[in-house]
């Protein structure tokens, strides 16, 4: 097996008297699907904000292509989350102000990509994502499978090495819920992305490669503790 | 202790046990759903197996001597008819429609509602049950039925993904039911741990 | 129809929920009393300044001791007083030499006993100086005098006056006025009307924005209290309930405001005797808004809130499952926006032709209320025309537009108060600049030959007192002439001796010794007809014979910037004890580096004689009152802009409070927090660059306008306009600059989990 492409050890991070991570570890390979599952409150969102160095652990370390994030800078990390990683969130990650190609431009933009070449791409992100038709609608004016679909085509667009979806169907039906999922994989495959799911429904789980649960705080991966 | 036990597995043996394959369509029903698939065409024999296999029989295709035995049974009932006859010997050169009396059991059949089946994995359910009263932990039972459970429905998303309307269906019909499972699973997870702390406690 | 009963229980629900709702709700409610208290403080205190006014000028009618009649004779109840008013650093200081004729002589107000010889009355401000270090480089102006008390409070124009009665045995009549009582002077010259409108301006400028200030006040918290109001929907308030309740909430939060208000303004009254502006100072008791005013305000300040807030929740739609902006926005119609501009231009300019149907200074007010109103309607109509065209440009750039596209009069609002303001201040500035120009006038003073003149009256011993002015502290030259009146055939020109470096400051001497005698002439004037050898009368009726040497020589102008015709006389031609009383002249230049060297000359020149004038030259001067009024004009937009630049940092802050979970995910994404930063500055420096275009147009507008009322020549006050519009610039900046660290702290990348 190839080396892991994010790796987390021991992880500990608590919110005032709360633990919500007490030793996690887990491994990331380029490429694969990771599903961390979990029940709510198990942690598993915090392990995955302390993944994507949106948050920083208490103890233990981070390390992404070998480096660990707590040596980076503020603006390091945050070109790192611009540039390598991408997320899907549950909802209310689109700018309600700005077009949905906008919208998926904006990383784009924001790597200083000119506006008329990112929207170009954005605009084949969101064909891609069968949603050509919402390029010129606000956020506020799309269903929330649409609008979820932008968002993963915001994630995508900057062909990053990570995506890291939180609950990305929490709040779709089974079918929207389904047919994100299937572009979302789908997308990742063809770029070599590889994908953190955070979930706690296994249909969703089930179009992982390998899950690694999580509760109270620890996780339980099968492939490290072998 | 001992006898409690014991009463648990007579309850459990109280339930119907049945593994549920992924097939909709019961054994019972074979006839209707033959008449099924003679409703939109007249068929051949050969056609009918073909599809229902497809369709239906998946890991487990119908044996021709049941093919034509139901043929036949319908042939008796007035189903069906024999619509053509190809030249050549055998029954596979038979053409079979379906008749008037036919198309209503159909209809009558699909509007009768089933009656609902619980379903039980007798054998994790005594293995949770048997974790619990032998003080192990659930979790482990659990997750590591997880990881087949998941085993198995990822199989059934990447068939799923390949697969056409039907496929679709009958694969959203296992993992639902698969995820069912799982979940009953985390329930009795997260209960055996409340009760350990009260007992505990 | 609701019944009564119900509705006042709407309404005291909604009260209630103003104040109740944990810290955030007890945050709202103090920010609002604060921002409304603050606005009605300002109200109150401008309520209370004409009365304040009046007080002071009343007081100092009581106290006038100019007599322009016939001399009155000397009796038991007369008194001979003498102005020696003198400048202390810049600051006035009233100064009064009395001599009681009698035992029956009056007192001016708040002296219980007139000060005999050798002691002196002062003001507290005074007393106080005294008493401090600096106390040395005033006292001896009062000659030596002790102090034996203090003059009261009704007999000073305010607290912070500089004051003093000087008892004396030596004052004749010559040189003092005669009264038998204090006050009953003509009365004080009344505001002419170019002062009336400036006045009635003034006042429209520096109180409308603090109207506008309190819309946005009672504006705090808006977003929350529709989300709240939301969920009593989906309990089952219907949206009429839903109104009153919020009227409810806004009126109490209001009260509140208005009860804020008075205690600022009953803690700022206390300060008020503290503060001197202006060379002005008020009494705290003088500070006392006229109760209907006081009425107005607190009954229309609340109203205010409750329209205020109605009027605003007609944008939204409050249902049950949550607030929704109307999806098309009130359609931002010209014609009103325009009416009201309008309204306000015909009525000042039918002011201008004459027609004032509603008194003038009324009209005047509204005129100007309604043109600057204009800026407020227009605004967020003007940001919309020019938002909607705005495309493209980096991202920090893009996600300020968009977000005006869909909001333009949120942050439009946010700086209608600092544009009303700054179009109040560029009109009114231009106004003054018109009007100051016919009071500024070139002195014809020339401050690099001398800076101060000093005069001493008709002495014996005057060459005594220009010696003690040389060598002053500070003084580095000195033209220290002796003059007095020659008469010649019924013309008059001046006598002048001095030596010969003295006397080429009055005219262009050839050559001088001492000796010598110079006869000029301003051919421009009718100067006396002085021949060498001719016998002419030097003051009081000396007769002395010019030397047939006497040479004619060209005028030349002195430091104070006239041009004297007469006689100029070297000391050794000239026997001066045969000549009688001699008044003594000085022009002295002072050490640049000592600004207190004035002071140094004042008290020279009042040991020598406490009648002695000392005058500063400068080379314009400008009637004082504009000066003072104009600076005043500054500070007052100052504070105002000031006061504005507070509430619009509070809408700020709410807007990004609101927006913290977008703002923190943005962040998560990578997003620089400069870009964010650059993006919040966009988002109001786009509606500041509209506004303070439109304050510009407009208060050049209300400049031009109010020119032609005073029939002044209409041109622009380019650093007025300068100034105005850097203040208003300078406040966004600020604003911006201290939401930038709430800015970082909300966008902390796991703020994301806050919700």
């Amino acid at each position: 097996m190839n080396a892991p492409l994010l790796v987390a050890e021991d992880l500990h991070r608590s919110f005032g008297p709360t633990r919500a991570l007490a030793g996690a570890s887990l491994r990331v390979h380029p490429g694969e699907v990771l599903a961390l599952m979990g029940s709510s409150g198990s942690g598993k969102s915090t392990l995955l904000h302390c993944l994507a160095g949106i948050a920083r652990p208490d103890s233990g370390r981070v390390l992404y292509a070998g480096r660990d994030l707590a040596t980076l800078s503020d603006a390091e990390r945050s070109a790192l989350r611009r540039e390598e990683f991408g997320f899907v969130f549950q909802f209310g990650q689109l700018v309600p102000e700005l077009t949905c190609l906008e919208n998926v431009a904006l990383p784009l933009r924001l790597a200083r990509v000119g506006r008329r070449e990112a929207e170009r791409r954005a605009a084949e992100w969101l064909a891609r994502l069968e949603v050509a038709e919402v390029a010129g609608k606000r956020p506020g004016e799309v269903s929330g499978g649409q609008g979820q679909r932008v968002a993963v085509a915001r994630a995508l667009v900057t062909r990053p090495r990570v995506v890291f979806a939180d609950e990305p169907t929490g709040a779709l039906d089974s079918l929207n819920g389904e047919r994100v999922m299937r572009l979302l994989t789908a997308a990742a495959r063809d770029t070599g992305a590889a994908v953190v799911l955070v979930t706690h429904e296994a249909r969703v789980a089930a179009y992982s490669d390998r899950e690694v649960v999580v509760r109270d705080g620890r996780t339980r991966d099968l492939e490290v503790a072998a | 202790m001992a006898s409690r036990v014991q009463t648990v597995e007579q309850a459990i043996y109280r339930y119907t046990h049945r593994v549920y394959v992924m097939c909709i369509v019961a054994g019972m029903s074979i006839g209707q759903t033959f008449l099924g698939l003679l409703e939109a065409t007249p068929r051949h024999g050969y056609d009918i197996k073909r599809l229902y296999d497809e369709r239906f029989g998946h890991a487990r295709p119908l044996a021709y001597g049941q093919v034509y035995a139901t043929l036949s049974r319908l042939l008796r009932g007035g189903l069906v008819e024999v619509d053509a006859v190809e030249p050549g010997e055998g029954p596979e050169r038979k053409r079979y429609a379906i008749t008037e009396a036919g198309v209503t059991d159909v209809a009558q059949w699909l509007t009768r509602a089933e009656k609902p089946e619980p379903y039980l994995q007798s054998t994790l359910y005594t293995k949770v049950v048997l974790a619990l009263l032998t003080g192990r932990p659930a979790a482990d039972v659990l997750d590591v039925q997880r990881a087949e459970h998941l085993r198995m429905m990822r199989d059934l998303t990447r068939r799923k993904r390949d697969g056409d309307l039907a496929e679709q269906l009958v694969c959203d019909h296992a993992l639902f039911h698969l995820e069912a499972d799982l979940r009953w699973l985390e329930l009795t997870a997260a209960r055996l741990d409340e009760l350990a702390a009260t007992v505990r406690s | 129809m609701t019944p009564l009963r119900d509705r006042a229980a709407d309404l005291v629900m909604g009260a209630r929920m103003a104040f109740t709702g944990g810290r955030d709700g007890w945050l709202r409610a103090v920010l609002t009393a604060v921002g409304v208290g603050v606005g009605v403080a300002m109200l109150l205190l401008a309520a209370a300044v004409p009365g304040a006014l009046d007080a002071r000028q009343a007081r100092g009618d009581a106290r006038d001791d100019l007599r322009m009649g016939e001399p009155i004779p000397a009796a038991a109840n007369t008194l001979l007083i003498r102005q020696t008013d003198t400048e202390f650093r810049g600051q006035p200081v009233r100064g009064r030499v009395l001599r009681p004729e009698g035992p029956a002589a009056p007192a001016p107000p708040g002296v219980a006993a007139l000060p005999r010889a050798g002691e002196v009355l002062v003001s507290p401000a005074l007393r106080d100086l005294l008493s401090s270090a600096d106390g040395a480089l005033f006292a001896p102006r009062l000659g030596g005098a002790t102090v034996t008390g203090v003059i009261g409070a009704e007999g000073l124009a305010g607290p912070g006056e500089l004051a003093y009665y000087l008892g004396s045995d030596t004052l004749t009549a010559d040189d003092a006025t005669r009264l038998a009582a204090f006050g009953g002077g003509l009365p004080g010259e009344g505001l002419g009307p170019v002062l009336m409108m400036l006045v009635v301006v003034i006042f429209v400028v520096l109180l409308l924005p603090i109207a506008v200030f309190l819309g946005a006040a009672v504006r705090f918290g808006g977003e929350r209290r529709d989300r709240r109001l939301a969920a009593l929907r989906l309990v089952g308030a219907d949206a009429a309930m839903v109104r009153r309740i919020a009227a409810g909430e806004a009126a109490a939060g209001a009260l509140l405001g208005v009860a804020a208000g008075g205690v600022l303004f009953a803690l700022g009254r206390q300060v008020v005797p503290l503060v001197t502006l202006m060379d002005l100072s008020v009494y705290a008791a003088d500070v006392r808004p006229p109760l209907p005013l006081v009425a107005a305000v607190v009954l229309a300040v609340p109203a205010l809130a409750v329209v205020v807030t109605l009027v605003s929740m007609r944008a939204v739609l409050v249902e049950p499952l949550g607030v929704t902006r109307r999806a098309t926005p009130v359609r931002r119609r010209l014609v009103w926006r325009l009416l009201l501009p309008a309204a306000g231009l015909g009525l000042l300019l039918a002011g201008a032709a004459g027609v004032a149907p509603l008194g003038s200074e009324q009209q005047t007010a509204a005129g100007a209320v309604l043109l600057l109103v204009g800026v407020v309607t227009l605004l967020p109509w003007l940001t919309d025309l020019l938002v909607r065209r705005l495309r493209g440009g980096p991202v920090a750039w893009q996600l300020a537009v968009r977000r005006l596209q869909l909001d333009s009069a949120a942050s439009a609002r946010l700086v209608n108060g600092v544009a009303v303001a700054v179009a109040g201040t560029i009109g009114l500035q231009m106004l003054f600049a018109g009007v100051a120009g016919r009071f500024t006038f070139d002195t014809g003073q020339d401050t690099s030959r001398a800076q101060v003149q000093v005069q001493f009256p008709a002495r014996p011993d005057a060459a005594v007192a220009l010696d003690r002015l040389a060598a002053a502290s500070g003084v580095t030259a000195s033209i220290a002439t002796l003059t007095t009146l020659v008469t010649a055939d019924g013309t008059h020109g001046m006598l002048r001796i001095g030596d010969c470096a003295a006397l080429a400051e009055f005219g262009r001497l050839d050559r001088c010794a001492d000796g010598d005698v110079f006869l000029v002439h301003d051919p421009e004037d009718r100067s006396a007809d002085i021949r060498p050898g001719g016998t002419v009368t030097v003051g009081d009726g000396v007769r002395w014979r010019v030397p047939r040497a006497a040479r004619e020589v060209p005028v030349r102008t002195n430091p104070s910037g006239y041009r004297q015709g007469g006689v100029l006389v070297t000391p050794g031609a000239v026997d001066t004890a045969r000549l009688g009383p001699l008044h003594a002249e000085a022009y002295l230049r002072l050490a640049a580096d000592r600004p207190d060297a004035v002071e140094h000359v004042r008290n020279a020149a009042a040991g020598a004689d406490p009648l002695a004038s000392v005058l500063t030259l400068t080379e314009t001067r400008q009637a004082n009152q504009f000066v003072n009024v104009q600076r005043g004009l500054y500070v007052g937009a100052v504070v105002t802009l000031l006061l504005i630049g507070a509430s619009m940092l509070v809408g700020v802050l709410e807007q990004l409070r609101e927006r913290r979970r977008l703002l923190a995910m943005l962040v998560a994404v990578g997003t620089r927090r400069s870009t964010l930063g650059w993006s919040v500055l966009w988002q109001s420096a786009v509606p500041v660059v509209v506004g303070l275009a439109l304050a510009v147009v407009f208060g050049l507008g209300l400049g031009a306008v109010l020119l032609r009322m005073v029939q002044a020549p209409v041109a622009v006050a380019w650093p007025a306009l300068g100034i105005s519009t850097g203040l208003g610039a300078a406040v966004v900046l600020l604003v911006t600059g201290l939401s930038l660290p709430v800015l970082w702290r909300l966008t902390r990348p796991d703020g994301i989990r806050t919700e």
